[in-house]
Parts: C-alpha cells; sequence; structure tokens
C-alpha cells in the first residue's frame, strides 16, 4: 500500500484563542492534486503553512511525506516547494541574484538557476532588481524559487494571482497538472480549480464543508461554498 | 534532480525508518546568508550610513556642548563608547527587518539548512557594520574631543573594540530576532538590548579609559578585557541555545 504524500487528521491550528483550522481531515496519494476551495478567512493559507511546516498544529496529526510534523519537521523541508501570497524574494536583489541564494540554501547547482530563469522567460530581465518587475513576473520568479530544489510536494497558495494567460500556460510544466509532483493547490476559480484536481477539500470557517474525489463535483457545488 | 552539493546527514538519527533527509553543508549556507545580507546593505543602504551619521553627529554635539578643548580619559571613554552603542542599536533594529517585511524568513525556513547559520550569518553582518562605523567614527571621535593623537592607543583600542563588537553583534542579533516578530519592534529591540548592553559599555569604557589619558598612556585593563570575554563567551552559549527556538512558530 502506498503512503499518502500528505495525511491530516483532526488537524486544530489556532491563532491566540480564534481557531483558524478545526477537525480538518484528508488523505493524498503521492501524484495527486489536492484543491482547496473557500472564502477569504476560511483556513486555506494557515492549511498550507502547517503542510509546508511553516506553523505547527496545536492538535491532531499531520504526516507530509512519511514525516510527522511538527516533530519530524527537518526531514521535510527541501522536500516541499511553497507559493504563497509572498514571493519569499528580496525586491532588491535581481531574479538572479534571489534564485542563486535559495540554490546555495538548498544545495543546488547554479545550471538549474539559469534553466529556470529561461523556462519562466526571464532570462532578459534576470539582473534587474525585483522592485522593477512587475507582479507578474515576480510571480514567475516566485514559482522557479519553489520548484528550483525539484520537490516533491508542491504547495500552491493561489499561484495564478497576477499571472495572464500566457504565463499560466508557461507555467503549467513546472507546477501544472502534468508536473508530476503531488500538488496542494489553493484556488477561488471553481471551473479552473477543478479542472486539474483529483481530489477537493471545502472549507468554511476553518471546518471541513466538502470533501469529494473532483470527478464528482460541479462548478457550482464549488459556487454553493462561497455563499 | 540537479547536483545537490556538500551536503550532510539532516537531524536526529535516532529511531528513524525513512532514507534521510539532507542538509545543506553549513559553511556554504552562511556564506550564502552573509553575501545576500552585504548585497542587500549595499543596494538599500538603510543601516551602515545612518549608523556612521548618528556617530558624527553625536560627536559633532559633544564637541559643542562641553565647551572644552578636549577630553580624555573616562569622560573620554564614556562619550566614545556610549556613542557607538547607541548607533549600534541602529543597525541592531534593521537586522532582520527585510527578512520578516519580504518573507525571508520564510525562504528561510524551508530549506534545509542548521538554522544556526542564519545566527553566524547575522552576527558576522552586524560586525562587519560595526567595522565600517568605527572606520569613520573612532577618527572623527578623535580629531573633534580627542585632544591628543589616537595613534599611540591604537592596539589596546582595537583589541577593545574586537571584544565589545562581538559583544554587541551577539546580543544584538538575539535581541533583533526576538523583536523582529512584534509589533512594536522599533521599539521592543532597544527595550531589550539596552540592559544588556551595560556590562558591555561598563567593561569596554574601563578598558578603554587607559588608553585615552594623554599624560601617561596605559594598557588595556586586562580585568576588563577579560571580562568583556566571558560575556561574549556566555551570550555565544545562550545565542546557540535560543536562536532556534526563536524562529520557531
Amino acid at each position: 500500500m502506498t503512503t499518502p504524500a500528505v495525511e491530516v487528521s483532526g488537524l486544530v491550528r489556532r491563532y491566540g484563542e480564534r481557531e483558524v483550522l478545526s477537525g480538518v481531515e484528508l488523505a493524498l496519494e503521492p501524484g495527486r492534486t489536492l484543491v482547496v476551495f473557500g472564502p477569504n478567512g476560511a483556513g486555506k493559507t494557515t492549511l498550507l503553512r502547517v503542510l509546508a511546516t511553516l506553523l505547527r498544529p496545536h492538535a491532531g496529526t499531520v504526516r507530509v511525506l512519511g514525516s510527522a510534523l511538527p516533530e519530524e519537521d527537518w526531514a521535510v523541508r527541501g522536500r516541499v516547494g511553497f507559493v504563497g501570497h509572498e514571493p519569499l524574494l528580496y525586491r532588491e536583489l535581481t531574479a538572479r541574484e534571489n534564485l542563486r541564494f535559495h540554490a546555495r540554501l538548498h544545495g543546488v547547482a547554479e545550471d538549474r538557476v539559469r534553466e529556470l530563469l529561461d523556462q519562466v522567460a526571464l532570462t532578459e530581465r534576470a539582473d534587474e532588481p525585483l522592485r522593477t518587475l512587475s507582479r507578474g513576473m515576480v510571480q514567475r520568479v516566485a514559482v522557479a524559487r519553489a520548484v528550483l530544489h525539484e520537490p516533491e510536494l508542491l504547495l500552491l497558495d493561489e499561484p495564478y494571482a497576477n499571472l495572464d494567460p500566457a504565463a499560466i500556460e508557461l507555467l503549467a510544466p513546472l507546477i501544472g497538472a502534468s508536473c508530476g509532483c503531488t500538488r496542494v493547490l489553493c484556488s477561488h476559480d471553481p471551473s479552473g480549480g477543478l479542472d486539474g484536481a483529483d481530489v477537493v477539500l471545502g472549507l468554511r470557517a476553518g471546518r471541513p464543508a466538502l470533501l469529494a474525489q473532483a470527478g464528482t463535483l460541479a462548478p457550482e457545488d464549488i459556487t454553493e461554498l462561497y455563499r | 534532480m540537479s547536483a545537490a552539493t556538500s551536503t550532510t546527514p539532516a537531524a536526529p538519527a535516532a529511531g528513524r525508518e525513512r532514507p534521510a533527509a539532507t542538509q545543506t553543508a553549513f559553511w556554504p549556507t552562511v556564506g550564502a546568508l552573509l553575501r545576500k545580507e552585504l548585497l542587500v546593505e549595499l543596494r538599500t543602504l538603510e543601516s551602515v550610513p545612518a549608523m556612521s551619521l548618528f556617530a558624527l553627529s553625536t560627536y559633532v554635539v559633544f564637541h559643542f556642548a562641553l565647551n572644552r578643548g578636549s577630553v580624555e580619559g573616562d569622560l573620554a571613554a564614556g562619550i566614545l563608547w556610549v556613542t557607538l552603542l547607541f548607533a549600534a542599536i541602529l543597525g541592531v533594529n534593521r537586522l532582520f527587518v527585510a527578512d520578516a517585511d519580504q518573507g525571508g524568513f520564510d525562504g528561510f525556513l524551508l530549506a534545509p539548512v542548521d538554522r544556526t547559520a542564519l545566527l553566524l550569518a547575522k552576527v558576522l553582518t552586524l560586525l562587519a557594520y560595526l567595522l565600517v562605523l568605527e572606520l569613520i567614527a573612532v577618527p572623527a571621535f578623535s580629531i573633534l574631543l580627542l585632544g591628543a593623537p589616537i595613534g599611540p592607543a591604537l592596539p589596546g583600542l582595537i583589541a577593545t573594540l574586537a571584544l565589545a563588537d562581538l559583544g554587541i553583534a551577539v546580543i544584538g542579533t538575539l535581541v533583533a530576532a526576538l523583536a523582529v516578530r512584534t509589533r512594536a519592534r522599533d521599539l521592543l529591540g532597544p527595550l531589550l538590548a539596552l540592559p544588556l548592553f551595560v556590562p558591555i559599555v561598563i567593561g569596554a569604557a574601563r578598558a578603554t579609559e587607559p588608553l585615552l589619558v594623554s599624560a601617561h598612556r596605559g594598557e588595556p585593563a586586562a580585568r576588563w578585557l577579560a571580562t568583556l570575554a566571558v560575556y561574549d563567551l556566555l551570550f555565544g552559549l545562550i545565542a546557540y541555545a535560543l536562536f532556534d527556538f526563536l524562529l520557531e512558530d
């Protein structure tokens, strides 16, 4: 039997007294895609940050790539790629310098930086400070950063925000359904999100409101979550 | 997968059933972090120019406010060290700001690296800032406030500066890491740092005092240099033990 890439049971996470995640359960097989839907403040970003080891679960069990969190978080780091609301890049450094910095932290060879700059079509602007690039370009660099070390699990928080259709197509081999990674993706786009999904989790006020195979759902079922 | 450069086993091996994740080697990580810190400072010029200008302005103010030709002995040592200390606090306050505001913390925490590398890189960064500050501030202090040339006092002064800077850098990094994720970081940093810096100011000023007596220049007081060294060691160990916890959620 295959070990799930992500296994969550009874997850609770609080900010102060406020419970932002409560009773979340899910299991995701390797190579599959989980899309998380839910209105703003539903706990999607918090769930991703817990899976990325950036936040500790306050109750319940969380296993990522076979390792229990937070006890074995050291075994998970370096095996996940994370795209969040912030690009996790330094504005004063160039795209190349930022990627080179992360490549060194992950022990990745320099060639990979050049290869990725080319793949996200930023070779020509690679030596300009990030603060001079458009938000869409910065998002492309953020995606390159997230996949630099060829992670087994991608945690993507609205990764297509700020991107035009051409850029979305450009990034498909890196973070799209064809990338070959296990993916957990947050989305607000019912039809677009369902397209690449194998499993769907719907959150409402931090609690699971929907957990189903994507094939059994229509966009209207997702829209219902937002009402 | 792209070649991982020098890697070592990740963390505690006991009882692990899965293959060990690999951790990026320590010194290349420190090098990458330090390089990034210095590049960001070179581009933004947010810390070192502010620290240096503050020190220069303070010496100018003392020069006119004291209304005397020169100072020496304990008064000179006090002015030198209090000014350097307050200038250093400006750098301490900015030390983690880019990381906190631009997501650098998260980027670092997601990497398979020993977190002590960040502590060491930040200490080295602050030491570099202090070195530049003192290259500007000490000659200015000598010209504006010290009657006699500072040249003969330099060997002893350099030893004192090195020991005091190390303590300021270690404590400053620890305090900055603690304060940066709070809403009142600009206030909390100095409030936490100042009491911890007091023994450094006392030790450094007492060690410097005999060097700044024009009539018969002495050696820095060995007792106070030893005190500084012990304080550095103590806070080095505390920082090493605590730093990981400061980065945790």
